[in-house]
């Protein structure tokens, strides 16, 4: 096994420190107390600051935990900027794959629909901004269980069933959920309702985390193949978007 | 054989962008330059036309490689431009005259006072439609020939040309000092104050008016036709269509037929009636404006509305408050109360622009008790920007002889769910948001796309508008009324607060 990573470790010290009193602290005053050159110490904090656990005070330079760490435990992007920035590729999915969009993101044990957009074929439509779908019923749901962005409590109790495709076995959908992270993205085909299917697929932010899904849905016979599976164009169009959505949201790689 | 695409330059206020659209009208790449904002002084600002010249230059080409399209593939090319912005250049040379006066700028403010004064409204509006303000570009060539030593002289001697932003670059396009074409459009020209509204072509009267000479005016076209072909960037292509940002839009959004209407909400916001062939005169503070011109058909004209401050007080209460770390966090603000709590902020900040048009008034923040969280505050931000959408769709409905059926909307404001269903609300109309949002850009290649028969008709264009999302008014009666009074009562006290000298 490697040994402790030392830059993190340093990191580490510079919160315990800035945490320590309720005084900001200069660049200097910080590798100071900790024996570290101003260089290092400098770079380590602009990377905190980067992923918003400091911040530094425009006027005097100094520094500061910062905000983002007393809320570390609940979703750290706000959904209406979520749907903000994910609008114009949303947009272009729905235009290409021809079926209705959804974004979804974790609350209470659901998924909460965050932003919709319409099947483009001009028949009426409503908005489902605000509806809440059942995580281990609808794509979006898949994904954001498969990603450890949302979960099922308790973890053995048996599902509520909505269709006979519905995975309401605990063992089954966790198998189902081992192969959403094999393949990058999920499917839901008549699972909540006879006659429907979606994919979905992860978008993600700073250093990869998963802050949401991005998913598209409709008639089963448009989503799926004569075999029942999930068109490969759809799910190319889809994958597509969400990496797009991701780069903007700073996710290095995906 | 390969797919062609219709090519749309957007050069806007911020920045100047390149986007290629299928025939589906299906945005295909982007690419985008910021330009540097130039304050000189208090209320001046101002654009170096070279710098936006280049990048150009430099996006073209990355549009085309980003979507892996070659030169050939492109059909046409259409601009959108930021409106009323004034640069005047050396026919020989093609140097500008100093930095383009941007439709910011307020220099011009002393001049539309006196010209209120003498010869009075009346004499423009019977010519151009328009009432002296600062927006327009003959103000601003007056100022430049009364303020900048010898360019009068030099304009009187046909050495100086003078264009807004879609002349400028189809000069450069098209070969500049070697032969450039000096163009402009019909939406264009009706920004200026120098165009007949009726006859689409420069007024004697009013050039003789401002002193400004026949020979440094580009040509007026119409919105949609084959101007030229280029010569730099993408070499015997064809440039088919420029129209105004705003117009544009109007294009995007498809609103063909009189009594449509599309709402951008960005920093101020812009609504646009189409009026058709009827060039309606507001009686309620509108503008009347060219909606755009196809070829040699009859024109279609639109009353204007704009209101100064919409996204700009999302981005106050952002930056110079504090109380929200990025603008969409807004409506999550917003959310954690049930209403305004009795709330009401009037965003004055450098008075009101239509329907009120008063320069007197300033922001008010009216109804503050102990109650108010800054919940409540974000609820007002948000319904500032809904009810004075109201005021100006009245006056427009006040004006024209079709009252608006639904609202289309785009702009980065309709991310924004609260608030665009507040507005549903308060209008008592749908809201309607299309599924590209980028409807200037995709205006302009309509536009283009239509002239190089691309797209055979409107009608096909038409097919191609999907909604991608839509708001239903839900907001009872009596609700809206008492609010809408309330607001009323709110934008009363927001008036006569910057004293006269």
């Amino acid at each position: 096994m490697a040994g402790p990573v030392q830059s993190i470790e340093r990191a580490a010290a510079i919160l315990r420190l800035l945490a320590g009193g309720p005084r900001r602290l200069g660049l200097g005053e910080v590798a100071a107390s900790l024996g570290l050159a101003k260089g290092t110490a400098h770079g380590i904090l602009r990377t905190l600051q980067h992923v918003d656990f400091v911040e530094q005070d425009a006027a005097t330079g100094k520094y500061q935990l910062g905000a983002a760490l007393l809320h570390l435990g609940t979703s750290y992007l706000d959904v209406n900027e979520l749907r903000s920035r994910s609008l114009n590729w949303a947009d272009a999915l729905a235009a290409r794959s021809g079926e209705a969009v959804r974004l979804g993101t974790p609350l209470e044990g659901s998924v909460l629909v965050v932003h919709h957009v319409f099947r483009p074929d001009d028949t009426f439509q409503t908005l489902d901004v605000g509806a809440l779908l059942p995580l281990h019923a609808s794509s979006l749901g898949k994904v954001l269980l498969a990603y450890g962005t949302a979960s099922v409590e308790p973890v053995d109790r048996e599902l509520e069933a909505y269709t006979r495709h519905t995975l309401a076995d605990p063992e089954r959908l966790a198998r189902a959920l081992a192969e959403v992270r094999e393949l990058g993205w999920a499917a839901e085909v008549q699972e909540m309702s006879m006659g429907e299917a979606g994919i979905a697929a992860p978008i993600r932010g700073h250093g990869g985390l998963v802050v949401g899904a991005i998913g598209l849905s409709g008639p089963v016979e448009r989503i799926c193949d004569g075999q029942g599976r999930p068109r490969p164009n759809l799910i190319t169009l889809l994958r597509e978007a969400a990496r797009a959505i991701s780069r903007d949201l700073g996710a290095a790689r995906w | 054989m390969a797919e062609r695409y219709v090519m749309s330059i957007d050069q806007g206020t911020n920045s100047t962008r390149c986007i290629l659209f299928d025939h589906r009208g299906r945005l295909v790449s982007v690419a985008q330059k910021e330009h540097r904002q130039h304050f000189p002084r208090p209320g001046w600002v101002e654009h170096d036309a070279v710098e936006i010249w280049q990048n150009l230059r430099h996006i073209v080409p990355e549009a085309l490689s980003d979507a892996g399209v070659d030169k050939g593939q492109v059909t046409a090319i259409g601009l959108a431009n930021q409106r009323e912005t004034t640069v005047l250049w050396d026919r020989r040379t093609g140097a500008p005259l100093g930095r383009a006066i941007v439709w910011q700028d307020t220099r011009t403010a002393p001049l539309v006072d006196e010209l209120g004064q003498r010869p009075g409204e009346a004499f423009f509006l019977e010519r151009c439609a328009l009432p002296p303000s600062t927006y327009f570009s003959a103000l601003r060539i007056r100022w430049l020939f009364d303020h900048v030593k010898g360019v009068e002289q030099r304009a009187r001697d046909g050495e100086v040309l003078f264009g807004t932003m879609e002349s400028w670059l189809i000069w450069n396009i098209t070969g500049g000092a070697d032969s450039g074409l000096h163009v402009t459009d019909a939406t264009n020209a009706s920004r200026t104050m120098l165009m007949n509204m009726r006859t689409l072509t420069w007024d004697d009267e009013l050039l003789a008016f401002f002193g400004v000479p026949r020979a440094m005016l580009p040509e007026i076209r119409s919105s949609a036709e084959t101007y030229g072909e280029a010569r730099s960037l993408l070499p015997g292509v064809a440039i088919t269509a420029a129209l105004g940002d705003q117009q544009a839009a109007l294009f995007g959004q498809t609103c063909f037929s009189p009594g449509e209407a599309k709402c951008t909400y960005g920093t101020g916001s812009f609504l646009l009636l189409n009026t058709g062939s009827e060039l309606v005169r507001s009686r309620h503070g509108l503008l009347t404006t060219v909606a755009y011109q196809i070829g040699d058909r009859q024109p279609a004209y639109a009353l204007e509305g704009s209101i100064a401050i919409t996204g700009a007080l999302v981005q106050w209460f952002r930056d110079r408050l504090g109380l929200i770390n990025s603008a969409p966090e807004i409506e999550t603000l917003a959310r954690t109360v049930e209403d305004n709590g009795g709330c009401y902020i009037v965003p004055a900040f450098s008075g009101l622009f239509a329907p009120r048009w008063r320069s007197d008034a300033r922001g008010v923040i009216v109804g503050l008790t102990s109650y108010i969280t800054k919940g409540h505050l974000a609820r007002a931000v948000l319904e500032a920007t809904g009810w004075q959408t109201r005021e100006v769709v009245d006056a427009m409905n006040a004006d024209s002889s079709v009252s608006l059926q639904q609202l289309k909307v785009d702009g980065g404001m309709t991310a924004d769910n609260l608030l665009m269903q507040f507005v549903a609300d308060v209008l008592d109309v749908p809201v309607v948001r299309p599924m590209v949002a980028e409807t200037v850009s995709l205006g302009a290649a309509y536009a283009a796309g239509l002239a190089a028969g691309y797209w055979p008709d409107l009608e096909v264009l038409r097919r191609n508008w999907h909604r991608a999302a839509q708001w239903l008014p839900a907001m009872d009666p009596e609700l809206r009324e008492s609010e809408y009074d309330n607001w009323q009562r709110a934008v009363e006290r927001s008036l006569g607060w910057v004293r006269r000298p």
